[in-house]
């Protein structure tokens, strides 16, 4: 069922939502966040497409948020859909004149009690996102710096500078995949590595994480060079054995090279929006990890780390100095091996 | 490898929980590969593993039968199978991947060169994906095989890891037909694998329910201080399923509903519903606490009274008319195997003393359900009215196992209205819409497990052998019996089981 309201208020969207999730038989039980999507008239379709897939996994109230021009008089119009899909409750949100200023004052009302609110922005994300007005409603940000249509690079930079515990990035996420690939690497062949190489596409704001990653986890530098794409290509970590080699010319299936054993194919596929919002949604805590890596983006730039509680990280958010001369290891306390996972023993 | 065993790999973080655990490189050899669980359930499993990205790169799948097949024919086989039971998408590059490790060895169980072959495959297996010595040899063959391809497993040398690699074994249920079958079974497999290297897979249990129920009761505050004789009633734990045996006749004969599901299925959630905190969400902190509520379970004197077992006949279930039990094939219309079986159970602990724990286990039945339910004591004192609370039924906490997987808690709520009248309402929660979707089947989390060497949440040998010892005095009442009771398919099974439970003042869910 879908009701359309204009000029309307948040209390009247409240008492529209209620009256439809009765007539449908109260489908929509069990929701566990609020999930805010900040989107726009050309992209709200795709947007909230993926939202809803995700909610399968998270069933969740879908708010969408579209800021139109800010000028005339202000006004909100609403379209709710209850029951139509899989879990959940959705509402597109259409705000102009001075209210697309005030989106949370609409949002707030919405926000579902007592549960975690997550904001999305699939396209242009602010340049602080925890200290946009929606962000602020939220536990979790999810902002995407590689769907800037120029800059990205500048785009990566500037979330990194901003960072808070509970922003995180689609970029990131889609490196899952290969992270997950290059530690079974190392559990396979556990060797010390001495350097690296990660090819991409020039303007590939997932690649500069990987590097950062390996060069905070590593604590040796990692040199950025460009393919042709698509994506991220090859990466290689240099050992005294051989080096570990992780090959995808085509965007789909690997080659997963390690000293002494055949080479392997592995498929390696870019994941679509919804399976890496569910990844997303999956933990909402903070990503120490992902905190870590941007320190180091910014590090790696040559600008100061954004200051942040200490993580929880093994590596307790120390960041790797670029010019600092290989092998020598700053004294990071015991090294713990992650617990109760022990791969290759009966 | 270079630095040896204190490697502590600098990518892995307890932190970074995106990171999924990859087994190292491995293989796995799958005995019966041509029956139906392998194409439906072990085949999908292992597709559906490697498009997640969760199998090692190199991992090699090698199908042992006794069919004249070349690498490809198998290879076409298992991709037939892939296409129409997987889970997840077909895509190509992951059938690149995985279709390279593919191997078929021909072969009886009794045959010492098809076993040598096998030998070779897998040295073969080592050199040319880099399995590196470790396999897991997955038995999805009828039970009185097992003696025969273990044998062979051992003497052909198949068993024996070398340094640094791991064998392992996964048996299906039924785990031998009594305590002395189990322990036989038990003898021949434990001669040849270490204890940590045998898994034992219930399909019908998979590790998330287990997960969702110890979740349930040990993460909250709210359902603990309710969960004792105090307040609990009774509790109920059904598995019903809607179908017949199908196919499975040359099985069912002789196994019956008690052996087949509650021997192991129900006195599982039985454990994991009665048993106290473990000490920790270990394996083995699990296995001491159901072991310890399995130990205390204790039969009725009367067996004639707290017992029922039933077997269908024809007529018409969910509008289709079906065979009774004696006319499906190849059942001899002699058979006093029950399809339904009911039994109560006492368990002697503070925490349970007189709490009956009623299981029931039949095919043919209403509707395919498993759950198990809490029932509550009546309030001690009622403030209202005799007529206000007349349809007040009792209080009862439901953990749907499926379809639907959740949770119902039913209690008293007010009628709208002028009266003062109180009826049973009931409260759903589901673990997400389509949540069962994505959530990963049994077999694969089980095929990940022993990927992992993750010891596994299911019953070593000495559940199963508890599990024995409480319903081997029972199956033996029943053999002496004759002929179970018969009831109508499509119903709830029958009358028999009705007046076991109206003997305690009870009665049984509709479910």
């Amino acid at each position: 069922m879908a009701v359309d309201l204009t000029s309307t208020n948040a209390s009247k969207i409240a008492s529209a939502l209620l009256l439809e999730r009765r007539r449908a038989g109260s489908p929509a039980m069990g929701m566990v966040m609020t999930f805010v999507v900040v989107t726009d008239e050309g992209d709200h379709y795709d947007a909230l497409k993926a939202a809803r897939a995700v909610s399968r996994e998270h069933p969740a109230r879908i708010l969408g948020v579209i800021r139109r021009s800010a000028r005339g008089a202000a006004s909100l119009d609403a379209e709710i859909k209850v029951g139509d899909g899989p879990s959940g409750e959705q509402v597109l949100l259409r705000m102009s004149g001075e209210l697309a200023r005030h989106a949370e004052s609409v949002v707030l009302p919405l926000l579902l009690p007592d549960s975690p609110v997550v904001v999305w922005w699939p396209g242009r994300a602010p340049e602080d996102p925890a200290d946009d007005p929606l962000g602020r409603l939220a536990l979790r940000r999810i902002t995407d710096v590689a769907a800037a249509k120029r800059g990205r690079a500048g785009a990566l930079l500037t979330q990194a500078k901003n960072y808070s515990p509970g922003n995180t990035d689609l970029s990131w996420t889609r490196l899952t995949p290969w992270r997950a690939l290059l530690a079974a690497a190392l559990d396979q062949y556990p060797a010390k590595v001495k350097g690296g190489e990660v090819a991409a596409e020039r303007s590939n704001p997932s690649a500069d994480l990987l590097v950062a990653w390996l060069t905070n986890r590593l604590e040796v530098p990692i040199e950025r060079a460009v393919s042709k794409g698509p994506g991220v290509t090859h990466v290689a970590l240099t050992t005294g054995g051989g080096d570990i080699e992780i090959c995808r010319p085509d965007g789909v299936l690997a080659e997963f090279t390690i000293p002494n054993a055949p080479n392997r194919p592995v498929a390696l596929k870019r994941k679509e929006t919804a399976e890496l919002l569910a990844e997303e949604l999956r933990r909402l805590d903070t990503d120490d990890i992902y905190q870590d890596t941007v320190r180091q983006v910014c590090v790696l730039a040559g600008h100061k780390p954004p200051d942040t509680p200490p993580s929880l990280s093994l590596k307790g958010g120390d960041v790797q100095r670029p010019q600092r001369s290989r092998g020598t290891r700053k004294a990071t306390g015991p090294r713990k091996r992650p617990s109760a996972k022990k791969s290759n023993k009966s | 490898m270079t630095l040896g065993t204190s490697y502590d790999n600098p990518l892995r973080d307890p932190q970074d929980r995106r990171l999924p655990q990859i087994a190292g490189p491995c293989g796995m050899v799958i005995f019966g590969v041509t029956g139906d669980l392998s194409r439906k359930k072990l085949m999908p499993a292992v597709y559906d593993l490697a498009n997640r990205g969760l199998l090692p790169p190199g991992f090699s799948l090698v199908g042992f039968a006794r069919r004249d097949w070349a690498h490809q024919d198998f290879a076409q086989i298992v991709h037939d199978a892939v296409k129409e039971y997987s889970r997840t998408d077909f895509r190509e590059e992951v059938w690149r991947q995985l279709s390279r490790g593919f191997r078929f060895v021909p072969g009886d169980f009794s045959d010492d060169i098809a076993f040598s072959q096998l030998h070779d495959t897998i040295e073969e297996l080592d050199r040319e994906r880099g399995t590196a010595g470790n396999h897991a040899f997955y038995l999805s063959i009828p039970p009185k095989f097992f003696p025969d391809v273990i044998g062979q497993l051992k003497e052909h040398g198949l068993a024996d890891n070398g340094t640094g690699a791991w064998r392992r074994v996964v048996v299906e249920k039924p785990f031998g037909h009594d305590l002395k079958s189990a322990q036989q079974l038990n003898a021949i497999v434990s001669d040849v694998f270490a204890p940590e290297s045998v898994f034992r897979i219930d399909h019908y249990l998979g590790k998330e329910t287990v997960q969702n129920i110890l979740a349930l009761r040990f993460a909250n505050q709210l359902f603990e201080p309710i969960w004792n004789a105090n307040y609990v009633d009774h509790v109920q734990i059904t598995m019903a399923e809607d179908i017949g045996i199908g196919g499975r006749a040359g099985y069912y004969d002789g196994i019956g509903a008690a052996r087949d599901v509650i021997q192991n299925h129900l006195l599982q959630l039985l454990a994991l519903v009665a048993m106290e905190e473990p000490t920790s969400f270990e394996a083995q902190s699990l296995r001491t606490e159901k072991q310890k509520v399995l130990r205390s379970v204790r039969r009725p004197d009367r067996l004639d009274l707290h017992t029922a077992r039933g077997q269908y006949v024809g007529g018409w279930a969910g509008g289709e008319k079906v065979k009774g039990f004696l006319e499906e094939e190849d059942i001899p219309r002699s058979s006093t195997t029950e399809t339904f079986a009911a039994v109560k159970l006492m368990i002697d602990t503070r925490r349970w003393a007189g709490v009956p724990f009623y299981l029931r286990h039949g095919k043919r039945l209403g509707r395919r359900v498993t759950e198990v339910a809490v029932v509550f004591k009546r309030a001690p004192h009622l403030p209202f009215s005799a007529t206000a609370t007349e349809e007040l039924g009792q209080n009862a906490l439901v953990i749907r196992v499926q379809p639907d997987e959740g949770i119902t808690v039913r209690f008293g709520s007010k009628v709208p209205g002028t009266a003062m009248e109180i009826r049973d309402v009931t409260m759903d929660f589901a673990y997400g819409g389509a949540f069962v979707e994505s959530s990963p089947e049994a077999y694969e989390r089980l095929i990940l497990d022993v990927l992992l060497g993750e010891p596994p949440l299911f019953p070593q040998h000495e559940e199963v052998e508890l599990s024995w010892q409480i319903l081997d005095p029972v199956l033996e009442f029943w053999t002496e019996l004759g002929k179970p009771d018969p009831y109508p398919a499509g119903t709830w099974g029958p009358t028999s089981a009705d007046e076991m439970l109206a003997r305690d003042g009870r009665a049984w869910r509709r479910p």
